[in-house]
């Protein structure tokens, strides 16, 4: 007989190898299903999880795809273990990028090393702002942040669409929805000559660092796990709540927002109504494959950006469908979420007679 | 009716071990037809265990079981009841939401809530003497009247056995005797039952029959009206403990005060807090006693500051108003809280000992500087509390929830005792821990007194408030009495004040 039992602690070995065991889980189900779907499922997935790392090209191709999911996911993963569900960094991405990119278009053709910078500024402000909304309406009339965070992403995407249309146009587009190209002091520094890896990368690896000692080490950080822990012990120990949820929607908005910049910024150089890809949304895969560890969400990051790479890999030359980076995104959060209780819980195997590890009982007597 | 057997219950050599602990070793004992058998130990002493096995929650490891001579082994609590044995646990699983008859129907066969359930809920409740309103709302019943509508559930499935898991615990001591005239009355029915305490006068009063238990095993049954309540404790805890003693009252000035604060409870069947008015003067132990539910938790959310009042004078410490002031802000003035529920309020399971440490004694200790927190500090602390108050744990970097109940409690004790406050509020602050530690603890509030602190604690254990405290306020539905000195009162008036004007009839809602 199966029983799952909880452990009296939770397993530290079964908490890091999870990750692993949902990977392999995934890669198996993928070639069960290219193999139903006719096609060459060990090409199929050498294409997708190998290959992106053979070449200096798709390797630098998988730090620009990297960038966003990591800032985003260590913003979020802040906010998710202290409970703060912040659903709508696609949203804050969205409206990060158009701050940040108005600000690039009205200082078109000025020069100056504090162009970049502030082009920047705008967009994490940009974040925040469009995070503030969910934060003030939670702390302020504790409604549910998931949806207003949720539906802020298509009153998000629709905004961007619309300014790209009408005011944000270039004039010498031919009616094109597309902003003017942005001139170079508002580019992001490429990092590998020839190819579109930016800055923005090191300014990812930052935030990882940063995010990691605010939790190992700041009372920030402790206040956050506290909160997601224990809501009543975090009352006790005087944490405010709202306090929380604000700092949490406020990191989580401004980093989204910074990822937003640098995509249109950086590999995108314009604003264009297809800026909004998802990142927002795999991000929160990201996190919870990292473990809402930072130092996890750097190896997550890096790994979903290959399945992104992969897939379009494997749409052009096996001419699978483009659905399937996301079939494999969704698989994996799946068996991510699936094995975790194997950190908390344990299976053991009874026989279907109790065991007698104590000694047999002596004879009753009176 | 002769009973087919002279035992309904026997058990032979029932061991139970969970990991690291032997929780039942090698118990044996009877119950007999009609028979009010006490099943008495100290927290820890595995009768908590040992009635889940009789009632199909957990299995024994080895050992036997037997039920009307016939072998017997529930696999679930289901199958128990269907052998007529019913359990009124000491928690109760009431959906507060929902009428008595509701609750009840819930709870029982689906074959027994058929038909005119109501009608056979107002007639099994009054032959007992436990009158109940079918009707009402769970959320607006007193806790007494809570552990009626468990009971009454239980006897409407005509149970040959009823376990009771320390029922005393959430009655006023008048209720009590409404509690023990049902029992008796079904004793003589024939109805045996399994009575779980460590409160030996009433024991003594009520069971025919006990068996003591120490450490998982039996070291004696007895008669416990032949017994003294001191003897049956030395069988019980199997050494002579001495109280705490209090060498009469050496009040100084006010270090706290209260002023007519009145608070509606943000829970749904909550208790508000209407006019509580207290001083504590530096020097003294001051005990409220009151039966569970009735503002206790609304009172302490006020003291730690989880909800503030005004105006911010309405609470002063040493003088300076702190009514709107947040927890830590009342930790650096000098006051420390202890709330009563250990697991995610006064301690965080999930985290180490350490990081509990922090929780509450970083701004009297000093563990952040620059924002960051120095765990070296909070280990030393920590590793400091584990030796003084004897807690047993793997080491401080295990997660508090590893620890036993017990040993929490004397971690947390320790954690806010030794940040020497001013001002020290404890909710059951001896909940869960042998006697031994029980006594080390009181020794410490004594000392901290002694030290000129003030201390107030809130507590349903009469005996341990009569013990240690100078005076003794009584809260019931919100409000407070004057506490009045120790000398003065007696248990029965503290019994009145504790049933307040919800003793039999509750208020409205």
């Amino acid at each position: 007989m199966l029983r799952i039992e909880a452990r009296k602690e939770p397993s530290v070995v079964m908490l890091y190898a999870t990750p692993s065991i949902a990977l392999v889980l995934t890669i198996i189900s993928g070639f069960l299903l290219f193999a139903a779907l006719g096609k060459d499922p060990a090409k199929a997935t050498y294409l997708i999880f190998v290959d992106p790392l053979t070449s200096v090209y798709s390797l630098s191709e998988l730090m620009v795809k990297a960038t966003p999911l990591i800032l985003i996911a260590t913003g979020l993963a802040l906010g998710f273990r202290a409970g703060v569900w912040n659903i709508g960094a696609e949203g804050q991405f969205t409206v990060g990028a158009l701050t940040g990119g108005a600000t690039a278009l009205a200082l078109y053709q000025v020069e100056g090393f504090w162009v970049l910078p502030l082009i920047c500024l705008a967009g994490a402000l940009g974040g925040m702002a469009w995070a503030a909304i969910p934060a003030f309406l939670r702390t302020r009339f504790n409604t549910n942040e998931i949806l207003v965070s949720l539906m802020l992403v298509y009153v998000a995407i629709l905004l961007l669409s619309v300014l790209v249309h009408g005011l944000l146009r270039d004039p010498d587009g031919q009616n094109f929805p597309e902003s003017r190209l942005f001139h170079d002091a508002a580019l992001m520094p490429i990092l590998i000559e020839g190819t579109r890896a930016h800055i923005g990368f090191l300014v990812a690896i930052a935030a990882v660092i940063i995010a990691a000692l605010v939790l190992r080490s700041h009372i920030l950080g402790f206040q956050i796990k506290v909160v997601g822990l224990a809501p009543r012990a975090a009352r006790y120990a005087g944490f405010s709540d709202s306090h929380i949820v604000w700092i949490c929607f406020m990191i989580s908005g401004g980093l989204a927002g910074l990822a937003g910049v640098f995509e249109a910024t950086g590999p995108v150089g314009q604003l264009v109504p297809a800026l909004p890809v998802g990142y927002g949304f795999t991000a929160i895969i990201v996190a919870f494959l990292g473990r809402l560890h930072p130092f996890g969400i750097l190896l997550g990051g890096l790994l979903l950006a290959s399945t992104y790479i992969g897939g379009e890999a494997a749409q052009i030359s096996m001419s699978l469908p483009a659905s399937t980076t996301r079939v494999f995104q969704g698989l994996l959060l799946f068996f991510l979420l699936a094995t975790d209780i194997f950190v908390g819980y344990r299976i053991r195997w009874l026989a279907p007679k109790a065991s007698t590890a104590v000694p047999a009982p002596k004879p009753a007597g009176e | 009716m002769e009973p087919a057997n002279e035992y309904l219950l026997e058990l032979d050599g029932i061991t139970k071990a969970f990991p690291g602990v032997l929780a039942n070793d090698d118990v044996s004992f009877r119950v007999g037809h009609g028979e009010i058998h006490a099943l008495l130990g100290e927290n820890g002493a595995g009768k908590s265990t040992l009635v889940k096995m009789i009632y199909g929650v957990l299995r024994p490891d080895s050992g036997v079981m037997h039920l009307h001579g016939e072998t017997y082994a529930p696999a679930n609590p289901a199958e128990a009841r269907a052998h007529g044995i019913g359990m009124v646990f000491q928690h109760f699983s009431l959906f507060e939401a929902l009428t008595v008859s509701e609750n009840i129907e819930l709870g029982i066969n689906p074959e027994l809530a058929k038909g005119d359930l109501r009608s056979r809920i107002v007639e099994v409740s009054t032959y007992y003497g436990l009158t109940l309103d079918p009707d009402r709302l769970i959320g607006d019943l007193s806790v007494g009247q809570r552990q009626r509508v468990e009971i009454v559930r239980c006897l409407l499935q005509n149970p040959r056995l009823i376990i009771m898991d320390e029922p005393t615990s959430v009655l006023t001591p008048q209720e009590v005797d409404v509690l023990f005239a049902t029992l008796r009355k079904l004793g003589e029915e024939g109805c045996s039952i399994l009575y779980i305490s460590h409160k030996l006068e009433e024991i003594r009063a009520l069971c025919h029959r006990a068996t003591i238990l120490r450490g998982g095993r039996v070291v004696a049954t007895c008669t416990p009206a032949e017994e003294t309540a001191k003897s049956l404790a030395e069988l019980m805890i199997g050494q002579v403990v001495t109280p705490a003693k209090r060498e009469g009252s050496h009040a100084g000035d006010v270090r706290f005060r209260m002023k007519n604060v009145t608070l509606p409870s943000t829970h749904p069947f909550g208790v508000d807090l209407e006019n509580v008015t207290l001083d504590l003067r530096g020097g003294e132990i001051v005990g409220i006693a009151g039966v569970a539910g009735n503002g206790q938790e609304e009172l302490m959310e006020v003291l730690i500051g989880e909800r503030t009042v005004s105006p911010p004078d309405a609470i002063e410490l040493d003088g300076e108003a702190i009514g709107a002031r947040w927890p830590d802000q009342r930790r650096i003035l000098g006051m420390c809280c202890v709330p009563e529920e250990r697991h995610g309020h006064a301690a965080i399971p999930g985290m180490s000992l350490v990081e509990n440490a922090v929780l509450s004694a970083r701004v009297r200790k000093s563990f952040v500087r620059h924002g960051f927190i120095s765990l070296s500090g909070a280990e030393t602390y920590s590793k400091d509390v584990v030796k003084t108050f004897d807690v047993r744990t793997a080491g401080v970097d295990h997660p508090a929830g590893s620890l036993s109940g017990g040993n929490l409690q004397k971690f947390i004790m320790g954690r806010e005792i030794m940040q020497a406050p001013t001002v020290l509020v404890a909710a059951q602050p001896t909940w869960g821990v042998d006697a031994g530690a029980a006594a080390a603890i009181h020794n410490a509030l004594v000392e901290l007194a002694k030290g000129g602190a003030a201390i107030l604690i809130i507590s349903q254990d009469l005996d341990e408030l009569l013990a240690i405290s100078d005076r003794i306020a009584v809260i019931a539905n919100g409000r407070l009495t004057q506490p009045r000195d120790v000398a003065e009162v007696t248990v029965e008036s503290i019994g009145t004040s504790m049933g307040g004007q919800s003793g039999q009839e509750p208020v409205h809602a």
